[in-house]
């Protein structure tokens, strides 16, 4: 068996007296996807701060291709190979989108690859946004990106992170606020990101459109982690039912 | 691009009018394809910086016409524009700095020490003062690069007051009674040189730099600097380097007053160093290098007008500033570039009766 890309171990965090990650603990195999499910503050946010280095863990260890990188600034984590998005789109908005995306394509970790491939910086931003469905030959890449849609923007970070060739990309609530078109649409550009044997790590709340591109998932209760495996079997057992989707249908009633 | 607004009062005739505003010049650019139209595009993009340019170099020539009071004048709007270019660069870089004399008063003694202590001349001081000035700045204000917004503007305000205090209790580097007796420039034309290559010089390459993917950095932190750091820069030491490019012209210009005055002392960690650099780029128009230029040469001469209105000069300062960030945030030099480059021209609507 081979050494599993990332391993998480006793990971915690407290901020004050609230316990927002208690004792976690997981794997993930090299080209896998991972579901982080939870109701609303358990902890999955946490979870995605912690793995980049965004927060300081409280306890616990997380280690990439079996080194330890806990504790780690996150701007060294992201040249080591893991790549994020965050749960509020935010891009640069006074910039056209295409510089947004260039701003990736300077980074330490791609910018020699980058030029190589395609000598010219913008060139390989350009390129990077088609390859996440924005059309070339429309004037969409030279907009300022405070003007683009809200789905467009879940996309423009899909690219900011595949500009820095990720080994592991964790995708907070990418689904959250798009359309179901558009989730359809990003669906297939997501198993592509699989197929290129990029592993995937997905916080999310849309559940059925989750499973479809998901294999495990971890559900988070209280900061713990209350069940792990494939999608089908852990969504039947009780604790799961009544700790998320009993919340989420008494939210929803 | 037009952009037609609705019929106004018009000119008093039969038909009413509407406007519509014509951008000029040159919007597209590929690749590596610029496209000039014609020599009036050319002459429209050249004319207004050869201008700038062509007064800036010329004036020194004017010497002898030149009154000196006024050659004063100059010289001093000209080391005000060097620090408004400082503050410049780096509110571009979101560190909103309302110290500028931080930068400028170490320069300035770096250049006086130099000089009475290894008794080295403006030759040799001025860029050691300016590379030097600049480091010891940076590492100055590199553990405070975490503060963010008003509180880094609030400790850099504080930082040249403490050094002025430092000084005048420990009688360190001349105490109050500071450094005199210190070398002169050749002569006059040395010194309106000097300083008028420094800005334009200075101007140019931070638009250079601004316009660079090396800028677009300083720009993204501005904005989002979450975003920046999960595209694995170290930003800290990315706002590091904007702090020393951005000291290296105040460093420079605080060397310069050095040798020019053949004096140093505590007022160059004045307040005045640090408002009116600011006032002037705000003035002038903010993020754009040229603006603070524009602002200085705006702000210095006219509080030169008003001195003998005295103390209620700094009403003006303050009032300007309340008008500019009111009235008119743009500035002075993006709404003045805005205007160039747009043709307005009245098209009478058909059919139309008043």
């Amino acid at each position: 068996m081979s050494e599993p890309i990332l391993r998480v171990e006793g990971l915690s965090k407290s901020f004050g007296k609230v316990v927002a990650l208690d004792q976690v603990t997981f794997e993930l195999a090299r080209g896998g996807a991972l579901g982080v499910i939870g109701p609303n503050g358990s902890g999955k946010s946490t979870l995605v701060n912690l793995l980049t280095g965004f927060v300081s863990p409280g306890g616990g260890r997380v280690e990439f291709k079996g080194e330890e990188i806990t504790g780690l600034p996150p701007h060294r984590i992201v040249n080591l190979g893991i790549a994020r998005s965050f749960q509020m789109a935010r891009p640069f908005y006074q910039l056209p989108v295409y510089r947004n995306v260039v701003i990736a394509v300077c980074s330490p970790r791609s910018r020699r690859r980058m030029s190589a491939e395609f000598g010219d910086r913008d060139e390989a931003a350009i390129h990077l946004l088609e390859d996440v469905g924005f059309e070339r030959d429309s004037p969409v890449p030279w907009k300022k990106a405070g003007d683009l849609p809200h789905g467009y923007l879940k996309r423009l970070e899909l690219a900011r992170c595949l500009a820095l060739d990720p080994e592991v990309i964790i995708l907070d609530e990418l689904f959250s606020g798009m359309s179901l078109s558009e989730i359809a649409s990003v669906l297939p550009l997501l198993q592509q990101i699989r197929r290129e044997g990029r592993t995937l790590i997905m916080v999310e709340h849309r559940l059925r459109e989750l499973f479809r591109v998901v294999d495990s998932v971890l559900v988070l209760q209280f900061g713990r982690k209350i069940a792990e495996g494939a999608p089908r079997e852990v969504m039947a057992q009780r604790e799961v039912a009544e700790a998320y989707l009993g919340a989420e249908v008494v939210a929803d009633a | 691009m037009s952009d037609p607004t609705p019929p106004s009062g018009g000119p008093p005739g039969p038909a009413a009018f509407r406007r519509e505003r014509i951008d000029r010049g040159i919007k597209v650019r590929s690749d590596d394809i610029f496209a000039l139209a014609s020599m009036r595009d050319l002459a429209y993009l050249i004319v207004p910086r050869a201008l700038a340019g062509v007064l800036l170099l010329g004036f020194p020539l004017l010497e002898s016409l030149v009154s000196p009071y006024w050659q004063t004048v100059i010289l001093n709007t000209l080391v005000i524009a060097l620090l408004a270019l400082s503050w410049d660069f780096l509110a571009a870089a979101g560190l909103l700095s309302l110290g500028q004399s931080l930068f400028f008063g170490l320069g300035g003694y770096l250049a006086g020490a130099l000089n009475i202590w290894l008794g080295l001349g403006p030759l040799f001081t001025l860029p050691l003062a300016t590379l030097g000035g600049a480091l010891i700045s940076t590492a100055v204000v590199f553990p405070l690069l975490r503060l963010r917004g008003i509180y880094f503007g609030l400790i850099t305000f504080a930082l040249p007051l403490l050094l002025m205090r430092v000084i005048e209790t420990t009688g360190l580097l001349g105490g109050t009674e500071g450094l005199s007796g210190l070398t002169p420039f050749p002569s006059r034309l040395v010194e309106l040189y000097l300083v008028t290559l420094a800005a334009l010089g200075v101007t140019a390459v931070f638009r250079r730099i601004s316009a660079s993917d090396y800028g677009l950095l300083f720009h993204a932190i501005r904005e989002n600097e979450r975003a920046v750091v999960a595209a694995g820069f170290n930003i800290q030491w990315k706002k590091a380097q904007a702090v020393f490019i951005a000291a290296l012209p105040a460093a420079f210009a605080g060397a310069f007053v050095t040798h020019r005055y053949q004096f140093v002392g505590m007022p160059v960690f004045a307040l005045e160093y640090s408002t009116l650099p600011l006032t002037a780029a705000v003035v002038g128009g903010a993020g754009s290098s040229f603006g603070a230029v524009v602002g200085s040469f705006i702000l210095v001469p006219m509080s030169e007008a008003l001195r003998e209105f005295g103390a209620l000069r700094v009403v003006v300062y303050s009032v300007m500033l309340l008008i500019f960030t009111v009235v008119l945030p743009e500035g002075i030099f993006r709404f003045a570039a805005r205007k160039y480059s747009q043709r307005e021209r009245r098209i009478p609507i058909e059919g139309a009766h008043v």
